[in-house]
């Protein structure tokens, strides 16, 4: 009964993190942001629902496999985070909030984000027709920029 | 007595799983709007956090604790797919 009582309250809060969370993901302004609302809260709802699910099943396996599984999310849950964040920072996507940066020295930065060094043609002029041949000497064309951000 | 408590922690559950199609619905709209590839990736982690809980939520409206092997399996999955997409986002295209 108390159990139970205590099951309902801590998915309540879990799935209140998880929503919060996901408000953050979809409306904080650059990625290392998104990823503070993901990670921290998105991390504390996952495991406040699997306790949940644990107080309310109530037997040994059921413990044991979310006890497991909890475990498993708190080793590896930052780890990810840890490895995602950085690998945002060294493929340089331009972050809104970063004023000056204290990791100049220490990371190597690339100048373009990602989808900009790999992805071949701009998004910008699929409309046009291209009129090769008429005039050859034509100006080389300006580098890429995506006006979507 | 039992039986309509487990009845109603199991409606509990239910209704929760519900509720979470709410944030399923905000990442993948942050996937779907971006702009980048970090945003995407980021998106893909919170969805990894969303299936774990909804498949431990699951455990606990059907009754089976079978869903709990599942939401194991997810974390396990998701972790593991974190690591390589952040490899992915760090070393492609890199200019040496």
């Amino acid at each position: 009964m108390i159990l139970d009582l205590l099951a309902v309250v801590l998915g309540l809060a879990g799935v209140a993190f998880l929503v919060l969370a996901a408000v953050g993901v979809l409306r904080f302004p650059d990625p290392l942001q998104r990823m503070h609302a993901s990670t921290k809260a998105g991390s504390v709802g996952a495991v406040l629902v699997l306790l949940s699910a644990m107080l309310a099943h109530a037997t040994f396996e059921g413990v044991i496999v979310g006890g497991l599984a909890v475990l498993f999310l708190l080793l590896t849950l930052p780890v990810a985070a840890h490895l995602l964040g950085r690998a945002v920072y060294v493929s340089g996507t331009p972050l809104v909030g970063l004023r000056d940066d204290p990791l100049e020295d220490e990371l190597e930065r690339q100048p373009a984000p990602l989808e900009e060094r790999i992805l071949p043609a701009p998004l910008d002029g699929i409309g046009d027709t291209p009129d090769e041949g008429g005039h050859g000497d034509e100006p080389p064309r300006e580098p890429i920029s995506t006006g979507s951000r | 007595m039992m039986e309509i408590t487990d009845q109603l922690v199991a409606v509990g559950a239910t209704t929760l799983v519900v509720v979470l199609t709410v944030p399923v619905c905000l990442a993948v709209l942050r996937m779907i709007v971006g702009p980048g590839f970090a945003d995407r990736f980021i998106a893909l982690d919170m969805l990894t956090a969303l299936a774990v809980a909804v498949a431990a939520l699951t455990s606990v409206s059907t009754g089976r604790r079978e869903f709990l092997d599942v939401a194991l399996g997810v974390a396990l999955i998701g972790f593991v797919a974190t690591c390589a997409i952040a490899a992915f986002l760090e070393r492609k295209g890199r200019e040496r």
